[in-house]
């Protein structure tokens, strides 16, 4: 039960890392892969819980997802950082309709 | 009898041509020109004319009533109304009285008109006043009645006001639109009733109904309003009568009729002789089986009907416009044929009906024709010795002004002298009330006759010079309906006399219902011949007066108005009527309407929550929702989040905290999701 309470707080943490950050992009990927670490953790801990081998299966699948996706974010930053010139999310508001 | 099958083709013909004429007129006249737009409208209002005799034979004579369904128009449950015509006696007489006296009028309109540029108009707006009296006078039920009832109010606005940039024909079309809707609602209140009682407003199965509604004599038969029970039959008498009032100018709701006046002359002349004004005649003598069952309805009829015939005839007596003498004129004899169908006679208004059609249009046309000449001088103190110049339209003013006051032998003389025979056959109180009332308005009707002849055509001259080397005898093609029309008004009373109210006639078949008991023909005939003679004496009296007042006592005539002011003034002012409406009704409506109903209502209320509210609304909503869009991504994502979370909550909220009874009314079905969405976005709207 408390590594389920565990896994509840690092996703909570992870969430307010996207909400309450104000500085740049790059703790919105930090906090992304600590949500979906959480979830990892969510679903080794239920594979052993449940002592069902599909949890860690999905845990390593979720890793691969994890790893493109922070390569992709990465990459994007860079791209992002050499058009603007600044990664600072306060001033990424052109999402603006 | 190859021919028999094109027969029903004809009766779509009489329908149509007018709408044809109409519709070219008005869509192509620019293309084709006021004289092909002419020729068109007059010649197929005169086919119509021709066929309309050729079927008064075919269904009058020969007693072959014809039955026309054109398509289903309202199928509603109970309610089913077709376009049908249905070609009675009834119908085919109106449809001869209305299609010949417009023919008249087109044709001498073509030339009346013929300076005007709007004359396309005004011929494509005769055709159309004409078709809606077709299709008023043919239909087989009250609803399709009632299109042409309005129809004609519509084309009578329309022409009233034709010369429309006078402010005088602004007002005047609009009291003619206005007060008919007063008669119209009463229309529409007795076809509402009407099929409350019988579940149809055909006639056939109405007329079918009526009788056995009155044997059954039950609760059934009665109407309440409010906490007062009305009996059914004479709740819809009345409610036609009162549409009756309306249309044709009966006292109360007649002040429109004189004011129809300030539109061209030949208008005057179509709505006064044939169209307009009969059509309430017309729904009384076709509600005849309604009204026969009626008794007391139909003693109010004839006090209307006789009320109107006297106040009418004693208010033209002290008319200047020669336009409005004849408007009272006509207001005084549809007072005539209105209490005479209070006295079950229909066939005799019918009678009346079709006669002062020719010699009504012959008075406007000639009218028509002394206004002209005399460069639109409508008074007639200022007209005067035009005998020896208008030697013809004199002729024919005489004619008609002979025939309206019933001189002996002309067309008014049989009807005329007929009704007042019935009135004084009958032998009730009402009966004796008009018989007095109507004896009375033959005397003033003759004294107004003769003075409007008087003062135009024997009296000294009073226009001034340039006016008189001017006048003109009219041109051919207004002479040709002139000569119509007064062989019409001499000889149509005397031809017709037996087809329509001869003893024991078949002309009607079923058209026209008499209760037994209410049949008087046979009473006035046997009337001592004093009494018959009396409404003639009265007549010729009359117009004796008139003519020894204006001609040997013309000093006395003008003193007698400074003599008896308050009684001058009282007639001249038509009995104070449109002075008590305006001041009384129409001033605290205008109040009511422009305070309450435009100020309130329409810019207050109305705009509010309607479009002008709606705008503001939605721009200030489109604000907010705007704001919502910061573009930064955080904000986005806690919404997204938060809302995930909360729907999530909601849907497995049950399960999450394990209490299936206190949450499983929430566990929604997945339709209303999405209601839950605008909620939510709602929700966010207010609070953002």
């Amino acid at each position: 039960m408390e590594h389920k309470l565990f896994a509840l707080i690092l996703f909570v943490i992870g969430l307010w890392g996207i909400f309450l950050n104000r500085k740049n992009v790059i703790i919105i990927l930090m906090s992304i892969e600590l949500i979906l670490l959480a979830v990892n953790y969510m679903f080794v801990i239920s594979g052993l819980y449940l002592d069902d081998i599909s949890g860690e299966i999905f845990a390593l699948n979720i890793l691969t997802v994890a790893a493109g996706e922070s390569a992709i974010g990465l990459a994007i930053l860079v791209v992002y950082y050499r058009v603007r010139g600044i990664i600072s999310i306060d001033f990424i508001n052109r999402l603006k309709g | 009898m190859t021919w028999f099958k094109y027969l029903k083709k004809m009766y779509h013909l009489i329908f149509f041509l007018t709408l044809i004429g109409c519709s070219l007129g008005l869509l192509f006249g620019r293309f084709l020109g006021p004289r092909v737009v002419s020729v068109i409208t007059t010649s197929f209002v005169a086919i119509v004319a021709l066929l309309s005799i050729l079927s008064v034979n075919l269904v009058g004579m020969e007693g072959a009533p014809v039955y026309v369904k054109l398509m289903p128009w309202i199928t509603s449950e109970l309610l089913v109304v077709n376009w049908a015509l249905q070609f009675d006696s009834l119908t085919v007489v109106m449809l001869v009285v209305v299609t010949v006296v417009s023919t008249l009028v087109h044709l001498y309109s073509i030339s009346y008109m013929s300076a005007d540029p709007h004359s396309i108009r005004f011929m494509s707006y005769l055709s159309l006043f004409t078709f809606f009296m077709i299709v008023l006078v043919t239909g087989d039920n009250y609803l399709q009645l009632f299109v042409g009832w309005e129809g004609v109010g519509l084309a009578s606005y329309l022409l009233i006001n034709f010369w429309y940039t006078r402010y005088q024909a602004n007002k005047s079309a609009m009291k003619a639109m206005i007060v008919n809707r007063v008669g119209d609602v009463g229309v529409v209140l007795g076809m509402l009733s009407l099929f409350y009682i019988c579940r149809s407003i055909d006639f056939a199965t109405v007329f079918s109904s009526i009788p056995l509604i009155r044997l059954e004599n039950s609760s059934y038969t009665l109407i309440n309003i409010g906490d007062f029970y009305f009996d059914a039959i004479t709740l819809i008498s009345i409610f036609f009568l009162i549409g009756a009032v309306g249309k044709s100018a009966q006292i109360g709701l007649h002040t429109w009729l004189p004011d129809a006046m300030e539109g061209p002359t030949p208008v005057s002349a179509l709505i006064h002789a044939a169209t307009m004004v009969t059509a309430g005649v017309f729904l009384i003598i076709r509600s005849s089986l309604i009204f026969e069952y009626a008794p007391e309805a139909l003693i109010v009829v004839t006090f209307v009907g006789a009320l109107t015939a006297f106040f009418a005839a004693t208010t033209g007596v002290l008319q200047n416009d020669i336009k409005k003498v004849i408007a009272y004129s006509t207001c005084s004899q549809l007072g005539y044929m209105i209490f005479v169908c209070g006295l079950s006679s229909y066939n005799t208004s019918l009678f009346h009906l079709a006669n002062h059609a020719f010699f009504k249009a012959l008075l406007f046309l000639g009218a028509g024709a002394i206004i002209h000449s005399l460069h639109d001088e409508q008074d007639m103190r200022r007209m005067g010795a035009l005998v020896k110049l208008l030697p013809f339209t004199y002729t024919i003013m005489l004619i008609g002004s002979l025939s309206l006051m019933g001189f002996p032998f002309l067309t008014g003389f049989y009807s005329k002298d007929l009704i007042l025979e019935i009135a004084y056959g009958k032998f009730t109180l009402s009966a004796n009330f008009a018989y007095w009332l109507g004896t009375i308005s033959a005397f003033f009707t003759s004294f107004y006759s003769f003075r409007l002849i008087y003062m135009t055509f024997l009296a000294k001259p009073n226009e001034s010079l340039p006016i008189l080397n001017n006048v003109h005898e009219a041109p051919i093609l207004m002479v040709i309906p002139f000569v119509i029309l007064a062989f019409g008004s001499i000889f149509i009373g005397y031809i017709t006399k037996d087809m329509f109210v001869g003893f024991g006639t078949d002309f009607w078949n079923n058209a026209i219902f008499i209760l037994p008991q209410n049949y008087t023909a046979i009473d006035a005939e046997f009337l001592p011949y004093y009494i018959k003679l009396i409404p003639v004496i009265c007549s010729l009296f009359g117009a004796t007066v008139a003519f020894i007042l204006y001609r040997y006592f013309t000093r006395f005539a003008y003193d007698l108005q400074f003599d008896f002011p308050n009684v001058h003034r009282f007639l001249n002012q038509k009995w104070y009527f449109d002075a008590v409406y305006n001041e009384f009704i129409a001033q605290k409506f205008m109040y009511f309407g422009y305070n309450i109903s435009f100020k309130t209502l329409d810019r207050g209320f109305v705009e509010l929550f309607g479009p002008y509210g709606i705008v503001q609304a939605i721009g200030s909503v489109a604000t907010r929702v705007s704001g919502l869009q910061t573009g930064l991504i955080y904000h986005y994502s806690f919404i997204f989040i938060f809302a995930l979370t909360v729907l999530l909550f909601i849907l497995f909220g049950a399960v999450i905290l394990n209490t299936p009874s206190s949450f499983g009314t929430l566990l929604l079905p997945a339709e209303s999701i999405i209601d839950l969405r605008l909620a939510l976005i709602f929700l966010f709207t207010l609070f953002v």
